[in-house]
């Protein structure tokens, strides 16, 4: 019986079986960012311990930056006193750090990928539950609180407990107009947010080895959404392809020596899976989440559940000031944002420029393009899609996690309804403690902005639905 | 570089790694009356908005929790002052699914909450409880339903946690918790602080290392 790729990964750095039973499992890549880090670092500190692999941490900043002004020191003295933080430790303990003055400035989990630091068979941790993300690249890459960044940085280690493996196959084509956003939040759907509890995700079928780097990004990403700490991709030519030539892949001879180590770590074909779950790509829809967890999606051309039995759909529709039974398409927005570690990167915006080309913004919408790195934004320019969203109306600003989350200047005021390519529609989420988050692939969002209300995409592209 | 890595593997730093000491704090009962907070899938940003991880400690957050929630219910059990020296939360299914921040478990125990008691809860929050020393057990639906309604009545009520046992005690009656073998070890032995123990044999770490393709810059 063959292994799949988190067996083969577990194995090779697996340190030892510690006394409690867990795995003390070697971290090969460590990322680090602003907000879950000082505690860690001052724990350190108290202990008098250094970073044992300073050569295998690399820290930018992505939480509290502001995407207008950023000049130092922040307006908000709190944002100011972590980034100082941040830049503090990290010269105290030898880790580069990416900061606003940097072309490799970004989100976190966009940077790695972008810089060739996330490979395939590693095992990766950061201080955020969104480092699932990474294994779109066939790494092993694990969400983690403070304490655990301390362990990580004092022992390049983390005492874990073994992982199932789900394989979920998305097999056949997507429709014109359909994104791996949509792909995702209808597996998150399916399964409910807390299906992948002590799972892996393993994404597979045609559907997902069709797709390039940056959609594999995408859904690995919103694994944790559904309770899956980790999820990935088996490394392919894609991978190889996307990775070749990035500032921190191998380079010449190493790089196909990596090539043929990363084809024997993906999963065997008669590998043992613990579940497989089955998704008909065809069949997938545009998706919008109506409810306050990622899981309470439809499709566009569906109505919202009904309160019915469950206090759950109540509690979410009286939030959400929505009606059980209305149809979601037509439900008015205010804001529009394109960004987060989900649907930042370079192909989304041009999806979403592809729609805003030529058209406006309906007035009473505010909507931002955020990209998710200096990067992005820097090709996004080269290719003029900033002047498409600008002319159509959009703010185009700097690289940072913004919106997604309440922690710099970008925020929803009041009962603010946002059409959002961001992957939590938490409550409080993006900054109003009433504000309300519409889940939507990029596109998506910019054909809300433009009709003032959620709309099936692929009538604005013209595409026959 | 990180293919010029593998000359670092062994920074000078590490000797001392091994002399680290942590001393053990073991955690095998919890004693004291319970606070119920009803619902599925409370996530972490409602057991602490965001805006209150903009700090660089984790002092002052216990003052914050569920403070969004708190706002807009009046008769939220953390505003309630039957509670307010409780030690056992009780909770539902999937309790501090979301964002992988400490925060959440951090104001939990600096608010005086010493274990949680509920249907579920997602992995990351469960990891960062542990490694705070913090416990998180899960019971039946019914269980859980049957302790807030007494919790409810009688705030008062006194519930007795054993790890070791693996029962909660409440009203003269005792129903089994359930536990990972390793998080309850973890917590019984004081692991729960894992730095000790991971510095413990560092040798072997740097064998482990020295193999992995990737370190060795293939
Ligand atoms: S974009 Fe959002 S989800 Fe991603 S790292 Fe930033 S805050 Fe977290």
């Amino acid at each position: 019986m063959g292994k799949t790729l988190l067996q083969k990964v577990w194995d090779l750095h697996t340190v030892r079986r510690l006394p409690t039973g867990q795995t003390q499992l070697f971290i090969g890549l460590h990322l680090v960012h602003e907000v879950t880090t000082p505690q860690a670092f001052d724990m350190l500190r108290a202990r008098g311990i250094t970073v044992a692999f300073p050569d295998r941490t690399f820290a930018t900043t992505d939480h509290i930056v502001p995407t207008l002004d950023q000049g130092r020191p922040f307006q908000d003295p709190l944002a100011e006193a972590m980034l100082s933080a941040l830049e503090r430790n990290c010269a105290e303990f030898g880790i580069p750090l990416w900061n606003l003055d940097s072309d490799k400035q970004g989100i976190v989990h966009v940077i790695g990928p972008e810089l060739g630091l996330t490979q395939p068979g590693m095992t990766i941790a950061c201080g955020d539950s969104h480092t699932s993300t990474h294994g779109a690249l066939g790494a092993v890459a694990l969400g983690i609180g403070t304490s655990q960044v301390r362990d990580v940085l004092a022992s390049q280690c983390l005492p874990i407990d073994p992982l199932k493996v789900r394989r979920i196959a998305v097999n056949g084509e997507l429709d014109a107009g359909v994104f791996a956003k949509d792909v995702v939040l209808e597996i998150i759907h399916r399964l409910g947010v807390q299906g992948g509890v002590g799972h892996a995700y393993e994404y597979g079928g045609s559907a997902v080895e069709g797709m390039t780097i940056d959609e594999r990004l995408t859904i690995c990403n919103m694994s944790i959404e559904g309770g899956a700490r980790v999820g990935y991709v088996n490394p392919d030519q894609t991978t190889f392809d996307y990775l070749r030539g990035r500032p921190f892949a191998p380079a010449g001879d190493a790089f196909d020596r990596a090539v043929s180590w990363w084809r024997s770590i993906a999963s065997d074909a008669d590998a043992n899976y613990d579940d497989v779950v089955e998704i008909d790509a065809a069949a997938i829809e545009p998706r919008v989440t109506w409810g306050i967890n990622p899981g309470q999606s439809v499709g566009v051309s569906e109505r919202i559940p009904s309160a019915g039995s469950t206090g759950a759909v109540a509690e979410a529709l009286e939030f959400m000031g929505l009606t059980g039974g209305a149809p979601i398409n037509g439900t008015k927005i205010d804001v529009a944002f394109v960004g987060s570690c989900t649907n930042s990167r370079l192909s989304d915006l041009r999806e979403a420029a592809r729609v805003a080309k030529g058209q406006r913004v309906a007035p009473h919408v505010k909507a931002l393009v955020v990209p998710g790195s200096q990067a992005v934004r820097a090709a996004a320019e080269r290719e003029g899609l900033d002047q498409v969203f600008r002319d159509a109306g959009f703010e185009w600003r700097g690289a940072g996690c913004s919106m997604c989350l309440a922690m710099n200047p970008d925020r929803l005021e009041g009962r603010e309804v946002c059409a959002s390519s961001s992957n939590r529609n938490f409550k409080g989420r993006q900054g109003s403690p009433t504000g309300r988050t519409l889940l939507m692939s990029p596109a998506m969002v910019v054909a809300a902005a433009i009709a003032g209300e959620v709309t099936d995409v692929r009538e604005a592209l013209a595409v026959q639905p | 570089m990180l293919s010029s890595v593998s000359c670092l593997l062994f920074p000078a730093s590490f000797e001392r790694r091994s002399e680290v000491s942590v001393v053990p704090s073991c955690v095998d009962r919890v004693e004291g009356t319970g606070i119920p907070v009803r619902g599925d899938n409370i996530d972490t940003d409602r057991i602490i908005p965001a805006r209150f991880l903009k700090a660089i400690t984790f002092d002052g957050l216990g003052d914050h929790l569920f403070e969004d929630d708190r706002a807009v219910t009046a008769e939220h059990p953390f505003s309630n002052p039957a509670y307010q020296h409780a030690r056992v939360l009780l909770v539902n299914e999937n309790f501090g699914s979301g964002s992988s921040r400490e925060h959440a478990p951090q104001a939990l125990k600096r608010w005086g909450i010493e274990a949680c008691v509920g249907e579920s809860f997602s992995e990351i929050f469960r990891g960062n409880s542990l490694a705070i020393g913090l416990a998180c057990v899960t019971v039946t639906y019914e269980e859980v339903d049957r302790l807030m309604a007494a919790v409810e009545r009688t705030p008062s009520m006194r519930l007795v946690l054993s790890l070791r046992d693996r029962t909660l005690e409440a009203a003269g009656r005792q129903v089994p918790v359930g536990i990972e073998g390793s998080v309850r070890d973890a917590l019984l032995t004081g692991t729960w602080d894992a730095t000790g123990m991971l510095v413990d044999d560092f040798d072997v770490v740097r064998g482990v290392a020295s193999r992995i393709p990737y370190i060795r810059g293939f």
